[in-house]
């Protein structure tokens, strides 16, 4: 049984089917990539499956259990933590103490989190700015501390958004390592991604969404090629890009 | 940085305050212990905002439907059924604590924020001030009259001293609370509501639950706050435990003095209050009236555009860095 499973979701806005009916699997310690072009409806499919919005049908399972009708607190005590594309740091408090918030989702003793926090903050290379307020980080530590936040949690899936949207190629390799480090973790991953290398080099699996709909899932290399995701999204440029961007193919 | 443990000097240096506060009454005016329990009940109406305001970010702007509740029930409790006020302080803060889950119970369900939570607090203790207008019961446009009897059990003194200690005690009582909730998970969870909702929840945190939680214990000590008013003036209006003014009056000292830190609305009623007292003194002369609004208003704007997170905040910047503590 997989970890995550989504079945058959489904997600209308007024006139808009955002998401047509998503089935998707993610197995424990296991690294997804979900991809597909803009408003393809992978933010709305994260906020389904993270409790943030209700499907019209279908329905979301982790570890075997229906989320249905649980709120984003409670899905997170389940061991689902996600990070949002536009990074929400807590902008008065410090890094130290916006890990802390996540910790605390696993103990009620400020001092247990308070350890947990720099931990975390270790594992993810934030903890020279530990006391520093999260309003004076760049993107780049910005984004970390979004994931150190959602792993203090303690999950079991890890849903990443956009995690390296406007980093440097540095940057989005040493978020790729610490990806692979949390995975080591036994956390799985689903990961939302525009930076194709990224999602070709970490995922075992990809799955593609184009308006709302899964019109492929495979290995990286499958997915690369297969005509259908070229055309939606990939754009003929991929397949013939120079060998060195084509980590995976 | 907006809060921080106390450095010890810190603390050594609210001890001291804390003893003097004491001790002063022997040396004071009656005139200027009268001032001073302004400072101490405004300061802890202050406090008890603190911690939905200033902590969790839920800016009510309707904390007076919690004094006339407090006041008003604790009175009415000793005029009917002859209930000590000292107990019925505490039925007071109790069913200001239920109007404030009830406000809250609404507000936080459908997910009010910002303005329309703000709205929705003045809201109610508009309708709070209009059914007490209008219900004899609970003595309509002229409000409730105590009768001084000097009873210490009646909370009633004949010392002007003994009202300074009181209000002195629920401030620190106050203010002990907020620092018990300052270290507790509760306030952790609040400051991560205030700075970003939805990530607070992502992160497992249960926003209503906080939200309410904030709610109900402000309003209790709110309530509290009102038994207190109604016994040091012996006298009730709907339109002043009720109005407005008196809600803006809870909130301005934190605000001016720094929302969400612990000595922030003590800073500001030791501020205000005894502004509020010299401009009332010198400007109900007529032509003068409501001059002190015009006051409030000027420094509020000077606060929001020279010091957004209030005094308390540059003030602990400025005493650390010219002493730095080890």
């Amino acid at each position: 049984m997989a970890l995550l499973e989504v079945v058959d979701v489904r997600k209308r806005f007024g006139g808009l089917q955002a998401v047509a009916g998503v089935s998707l699997d993610v197995a424990a310690d296991e690294i997804v990539g979900l991809i597909g072009p803009n408003g393809a409806g992978k933010t709305t499919l994260f906020h389904l499956i993270s409790g943030f919005l209700a499907p019209d049908s279908g329905d979301v399972r982790l570890g075997g259990t229906s989320t249905r009708g649980l709120k984003p607190h409670q899905v997170c005590q389940h061991g689902l933590a996600r990070t949002f594309q536009i990074v929400k740091p807590f902008q008065a408090l410090t890094v130290l103490e916006n890990v802390r918030v996540g910790a605390l989702a696993r103990t009620r003793a400020l001092g247990a989190a308070t350890r947990k926090a720099r931990e975390i903050l270790a594992l993810v290379g934030l903890d020279h700015c530990a006391d520093r307020t999260a309003r004076g980080l760049t993107l780049a530590d910005r984004k970390r501390l979004e994931l150190a936040r959602a792993l203090a949690t303690e999950p079991r899936l890890l849903l990443l958004d956009e995690v390296m949207a406007g980093l440097t190629p540095t940057e989005t390799e040493r978020i790729i390592e610490l990806c692979r480090a949390i995975n080591a973790r036994g956390i799985a991953i689903l990961l939302i991604e525009h930076v194709m290398r990224a999602v070709m080099t970490l995922s075992q699996r990809v799955v593609v969404l184009d308006q709302g709909q899964v019109i492929a899932s495979g290995p990286p290399a499958a997915i690369a090629s297969d005509p259908q995701v070229v055309e939606a999204y990939l754009g003929e440029a991929y397949g013939s890009a120079p060998e060195g961007r084509r980590a995976g193919a | 940085m907006t809060r921080g443990l106390p450095t010890s000097r810190e603390a050594w240096l609210g001890a001291a305050t804390v003893a003097v506060l004491l001790a002063l009454p022997a040396v004071l005016t009656s005139y200027a212990v009268t001032v001073f329990i302004l400072i101490f009940f405004y300061g802890y109406l202050g406090q008890a905002w603190n911690v939905l305001g200033g902590y969790g970010g839920q800016l009510s702007a309707g904390h007076a439907a919690f004094v006339g509740v407090g006041a008003y029930s604790t009175t009415l409790l000793s005029m009917h059924w002859g209930l000590s006020p000292w107990i019925g302080m505490l039925v007071g803060g109790v069913l200001a604590a239920g109007l404030g889950a009830i406000i809250g119970g609404l507000g936080f369900r459908f997910g009010l924020r910002g303005f329309y939570f703000v709205l929705l607090t003045v809201a109610f203790a508009e309708v709070c001030r209009i059914v007490a207008l209008n219900t004899d019961a609970l003595g309509g446009a002229l409000g409730l009259y105590i009768t001084f009897t000097g009873d210490p059990w009646q909370l009633q003194f004949q010392d002007n001293r003994a009202y300074y200690y009181l209000a002195l005690t629920l401030m620190l009582l106050a203010t002990g609370v907020v620092a018990l909730v300052e270290r507790s998970r509760l306030g952790a969870y609040l400051l991560a509501i205030r700075e970003d909702e939805d990530a607070a929840e992502a992160l497992g945190v249960d926003t209503f639950r906080c939200k309410l939680a904030a709610i109900v214990l402000s309003a209790f000590l709110t309530g509290l706050g009102g038994a207190f008013y109604a016994n040091y003036l012996f006298s009730l209006q709907p339109n002043a435990v009720f109005g407005i003014p008196l809600s803006v009056d809870v909130i301005i000292r934190p605000v001016v003095g720094g929302a969400g830190t612990l000595v922030g609305p003590l800073l500001g009623s030791l501020i205000l209050s005894p502004l509020a007292e010299v401009t009332r003194i010198y400007f109900t002369r007529p032509g003068w009236a409501g001059f002190h609004l015009v006051i409030y208003g000027v420094l509020l704007i000077g606060i929001v555009l020279f010091l957004p997170r209030g005094a308390y905040p540059h003030l602990r910047r400025a005493w650390t860095r010219r002493r730095p503590d080890a």
